[in-house]
């Protein structure tokens, strides 16, 4: 085309970035690659090739690794951490700041490599992926100097087996490897087997920054390599991608000790109210569904619109949609890239194509280049009952559906398996504030989409996963506080056959719902004392009290609203109750356990009531120093109903040490208590009774440890379960868990001293919430 | 001079066999905006969220390029929807006729025969009123308009009948454009009748010529107020929105620009017809002129990448944009000495 005819059609033109610097490095190294493991590249081994999705073009053979190869890598990252880890936190400061410096001055090179690898526009890995992974770098250099000053007692979880996707390859590994270096942890990493360069240029930068070897080792491959990190002698696995693959590593991970992060799936939602700047809000749909095609696991996919303004906003949408431009990646003036792999457009056709006739569907008038391409595609007036509301697609494809008021946009929003992220869109502040914390997500966006930064933690709720990355709520991630602790003997109830007459038979029941229940089995066992004295008789609750018990504490949803200080007084009120029957107690307990510590367990268990009810207003979250102008709110809410075994080692200090920071920070419980000496907490529900605690929100249960955990565990209304037994069932309620990916908290069979610091403060109150991280722009 | 007289011959070739470069100017194939009565709910109802608009203006230039023969036509283009203006207190009428004759000839004649477009000139000159008459004089025959700033501008503060006195005179002296300044105080106080009112009397001093109406972005305090006083004065038949004198502290930006498309396109929407968008004061680089074209495109559609539609007010931005013509057709980088001046 002449000058002169541009002119008139004023058409954009071809804007090509050049591939041939980032080609030049892949044939440079002879475009086959080996692993990075011990500080050196090994030789190539059995390889497969990774493919430029654009044009279909191999870009380089990849090696697949092996078990031996992995066994390398771990063996590799074993014996380089404890030097790694003695280094200090401003040694590994140094080596972080260096990796932030060598990420900023290849930024071109990676950004390509990237592009060529996996699709994305050169925009968004330029502009976006390349500078974040920067930027984690440099907070984490942050974190690893100031942790000797600001987390004295925490060290090193040991080697970490990471399991990174193949939508944003180099930015999760800076995800994954940032904080666990910060942190004095060593790493095997596994990048996707569709986009592998990125990670291999990173372990380039690492040579050249001078790293002790092993402290970084990548392996390449496809899935069952990354099982064979799973399943090797690692200490931690953090895995980003798939909500099936997730629920697979958590049951391969179950009782063995293994600290685990997932980041999942998500179907999250973008309500757009009335009130809402409606131009804005679909531009911002341009970064929440059509980034990265939308191959983005928080990408804004369910679409919501007040009803009054749907046609209105729709019709915006379309329009805005047929400007977008799909095509070469590698071109500057392109919107929507390459899917990243023929399967994946394959899987994305066909979810779309199975929908039937529900919804009207646009696709967005665009030129769609030959090969691994969809177009930005619209499916309108869904209801939620529609599979494609509910399925994660992965891909440009937004699906939509209407509200009426704000409390029905937070039911539709709320009805998903998944928890991730979520939009709200409203110039009003009150309507905004006032749904964000509503919606069931880890990261909510008011009037925005898509904002990432290394201070504002990310990570899901639900099926999305659980643990955070990013800011120090994501340190918690790869350190531990506290030394190691002995095995915890099983703890056996006492037998006898001794019966004395009593004055006036007791009967203790379960406590569900506020109320005293008799248990469904209408079984009981016989409960007798050191010298084998029968004392009584302790219900045996079953699955169905454990059903009724979660319903009574999901009833009870009005404590995670009721204020702090509210939760305080309550707390305080019950060890005021508590004090009032100490001798009582103590009493019941050392006949109970047959020791003579009653009394001291009683005044503990007053204090640690204290304690929760001190903290109840002052874990406050934190106001994230994100680079907008605006605030990015870390908040501290609820996990909402916690199941939990309780120790049976310590039958009032126990459960009080459980339920205390539990329901201190608004969470609803189902307890169960000392399996051996239940009698404590049968008691304690009378002074719950007399303390104003709300029904529902405390729901004690006797029984069988094994038996229960597994259903509490396996619970899909259960939120988190936590278990102190000294039965062996922490494998058992990790494997049952991976169901609904609640979140854990076991003591892998460890004795932890329930008398002092080890049994309250921080990893309570921490495994008691979940960070909800609000995003708020501003600017009037 | 032989050279100059083949120009005018290639030129007047051109535009005899392409009727549309007038036809567009003249507005033929675009109904003029009557203007509608004022719709406050609609008003009321409009939103700018400033963080928003500002993350769509960040990420524009990163998402639109163009390059090589592509840029070198936008480029021309940009030039075709320059208002090339003066309005110093120290203009003189040689100084105007200086500014016509560039505005005939705004590059260099070698440069454009270069790329084809022997025929390029600006959208239109922009003056102060006793300037009129030596820039129509100036730029007689070129078929390029005249524009008058009015209304006591740059405040728009002297009595309101002087200022629609001011609007009949610039255009009994000839100018085919005025380009008013709206009262800023009726925006800050939410006078919204009171503005509707005030823009609807300049439209009809103004009769055949066209309106721009000038918000003075900078001085209205919010998005939400530009967006809101464009459709104001868009109902009250404002051919073109304009941002800015010139003068104010802050003029054209990507986000202001933003939202005056947006209502445009709303207005558009609804009723049908298409209203000229001008930024002024600011835009100095080509690159800056290559993403308002860009932005232009994706908001607005290519049908307002034409001089009927869109204006750029500018006095320094023809300058940078010859240096990249030149860079274009030579290869090497520019100076501006080796460009007339404007």
């Amino acid at each position: 085309m002449t000058v002169r005819e541009i002119f008139e059609s004023m058409e954009y033109g071809p804007a090509p970035e050049s591939a041939a610097d980032a080609l030049a490095w892949i044939a440079d190294r002879g475009a086959r690659f080996g692993h990075f493991i011990d500080g050196a590249f090994s030789e190539p081994g059995e390889t497969f090739e990774t493919r430029n999705p654009a044009t279909g073009d191999v870009l380089a053979e990849i090696t697949q690794g092996s078990k031996a190869d992995v066994d390398a890598a771990v063996a590799a990252a074993r014996a380089a951490q404890p030097g790694w880890e003695a280094l200090g936190g401003p040694g590994r400061a140094r080596f972080l700041y260096a990796l932030a410096r060598l990420v900023q001055k290849h930024a071109r090179l990676l950004a390509v490599l990237e592009t060529m690898d996996n699709g994305k526009p050169i925009r968004e890995s330029r502009d976006i992926d390349i500078p974040l992974v920067a930027r984690h770098f440099y907070h984490h250099a942050g974190h690893a100097q100031l942790m000797p000053t600001e987390m004295p007692d925490a060290r090193a979880l040991g080697v970490c087996g990471q399991i990174v996707p193949w939508n944003f390859p180099l930015l999760m590994l800076a995800w994954k490897i940032a904080p666990a270096l910060a942190m004095g942890n060593t790493v095997v990493l596994k990048p996707a087997e569709w986009t592998p360069l990125t990670a291999l240029c990173f372990a380039d930068l690492c040579r050249q920054a001078g790293l002790p070897k092993g402290v970084v080792n990548i392996v390449t491959g496809d899935g069952a390599v990354g099982e064979m990190i799973v399943a090797s002698d690692v200490d931690k696995i953090a895995f980003t991608g798939s909500t099936a693959v997730g629920r697979r590593i958590r049951e391969a991970t179950a009782g063995r000790r293994i600290s685990l992060t997932l980041e999942l799936g998500g179907k999250s939602p973008y309500i757009v109210f009335e009130d809402a700047d409606l131009d804005s809000a679909v531009e911002g749909l341009v970064d929440a569904i059509w980034f990265n095609g939308g191959q983005v696991c928080c990408a804004g996919s369910r679409l919501l619109v007040q009803e009054g303004v749907a046609p209105d906003f729709h019709a915006r949408l379309r329009t805005r949609m047929d400007k977008l431009r799909v095509g070469d990646p590698l071109d500057k003036a392109i919107d929507v890239g390459a899917i990243v792999d023929a399967k994946q457009r394959d899987r994305i056709a066909a979810l779309v194509d199975a929908h039937g006739a529900e919804g009207d569907v646009h696709r967005a008038a665009c030129n769609l280049p030959e090969g691994c391409f969809y177009p930005p595609t619209l499916i309108a007036g869904l209801s939620s009952a529609s599979p494609l509301m509910q399925e994660e697609i992965f891909g440009p494809v937004l699906v939509s559906t209407t509200f009426r008021t704000p409390s029905e946009a937070v039911q539709i929003a709320n009805d998903t398996r998944y928890g991730l992220a979520a939009s709200v869109w409203s110039e009003n502040i009150n309507t905004a504030l006032d749904v964000a914390p509503k919606l069931a997500a880890g990261v909510v966006w008011v009037n925005g989409s898509n904002m990432f930064d290394a201070a504002a933690p990310f990570g899901g709720v639900r099926e999305s996963g659980f643990g955070r990355e990013g800011g120090p709520e994501g340190l918690t991630a790869y350190s531990r506080s506290g030394g190691e602790t002995d095995m915890l003997k099983p703890v056996a109830p006492f037998a006898g056959d001794k019966a004395e007459p009593q004055p006036v038979d007791r009967t203790a029941k379960l406590y569900i719902g506020g109320k005293q229940a008799r248990p469904d089995g209408g079984y009981a066992r016989n409960v007798f004392d050191a010298k084998g004295g029968l004392m009584g008789q302790a219900p045996i609750a079953n699955r169905k009290d454990v059903r009724n018990a979660v319903e009574a504490a999901r009833g009870a949803a009005g404590w995670s609203g009721a204020t702090a200080h509210n939760r305080a007084q309550v707390i305080y009120y019950i060890a005021e109750n508590l004090a009032a029957r100490a001798e009582e107690f103590a009493a019941r307990i050392d006949r109970m356990t047959g020791g003579t510590g009653g009394a001291a367990e009683v005044t503990a268990s007053v204090q640690r009531l204290f304690t929760y009810g001190a903290w109840a207003d002052k874990v406050d979250g934190r106001a994230a120093q994100a680079p907008v102008r605006g605030i990015a709110l870390a908040l501290r809410e609820s996990c909402g109903v916690i199941g939990a075994l309780c120790p049976d080692e310590a039958p009032l200090l126990g459960l009080i040490s459980v339920v205390g920071p539990a329901i201190a920070m608004g969470n609803r419980v189902v307890a169960v208590a000392s399996e051996p000496f239940p009698l404590a907490a049968l008691d304690f529900y009378q002074v719950l009774d007399t303390s104003d605690v709300p029904g529902g929100v405390v729901n004690i249960l006797t029984g069988d440890h094994a038996e229960l955990a597994k259903t509490l565990a396996a619970h899909a209304d259960v939120d988190a379960v936590w278990s102190f037994s000294s039965s062996d069932i922490s494998g058992a309620v990790e494997r049952a868990a991976a169901g609904n990916l609640k979140r854990t908290w076991v003591n892998n069979g460890r004795a932890r001293d329930w008398t002092g610091p080890a049994g309250e403060g921080r990893a309570f109150l921490d495994a008691a919430t979940e960070v909800k991280t609000v995003w708020v722009p501003y600017g009037a | 001079m032989v050279k100059t007289a083949g120009k005018t011959a290639i030129r007047s070739a051109i535009q005899a066999a392409r009727p549309q470069d007038d036809a567009t100017r003249q507005h033929d194939d675009v109904a003029r905006n009557p203007g509608t009565a004022l719709d406050m709910d609609w008003v009321m109802r409009a939103r700018a969220n400033r963080s928003a608009v500002e993350r769509r203006c960040a990420t524009l230039p990163g998402r639109r390029s163009v390059k090589k023969e592509y840029q070198a036509a936008w480029l021309a283009r940009a030039i075709s929807c320059i208002d090339l203006t003066t309005l110093a207190g120290d203009d003189t009428p040689g100084r105007v006729q200086r500014l016509c004759a560039k505005a005939r000839q705004p590059v260099r004649a070698d440069i454009l025969d270069a790329l084809g477009l022997p025929d390029l000139t600006v959208g239109a000159v922009c003056v102060y009123h006793d300037m009129i008459e030596p820039a129509v004089a100036a730029l007689k025959g070129s078929g390029i308009p005249v524009a008058a700033v009015s209304t006591g501008f740059p405040a728009g503060l002297s009595p309101m009948h002087l200022r629609v006195a001011e609007i009949e005179e610039s255009v009994k002296a000839g100018a085919a454009e005025i380009d008013i300044v709206i009262s800023r105080r009726k925006v800050l106080t939410g006078d919204w009748q009171g503005l509707y009112d005030e823009m609807r009397a300049f439209r009809q001093a103004c009769g055949d010529a066209h309106v721009k109406a000038i918000l003075a972005t900078g001085e209205l305090g919010t998005l939400q107020n530009v967006a809101r006083a464009s459709l104001v004065c868009m109902m009250a038949g404002a051919d073109f929105i304009k941002t800015s004198t010139g003068k104010e502290s802050v003029n054209a930006t990507l986000p202001v620009s933003l939202v005056m498309l947006r209502a445009i396109r709303e207005y558009h929407d609804r009723t049908g017809y298409r209203v000229g968008y001008k930024p002024a004061g600011g835009i100095s680089k080509a690159k800056d002129s290559l993403t308002y074209l860009a932005l232009m495109k994706d908001e607005l559609g290519d049908r307002w990448l034409r001089p009927d539609l869109f204006r750029f007010g500018a006095s320094s931005l023809l300058g940078d944009i010859e240096r990249q013509l030149e860079h274009h057709v030579t290869g090497a980088y520019s100076a501006s000495w080796r460009h007339a001046l404007a």
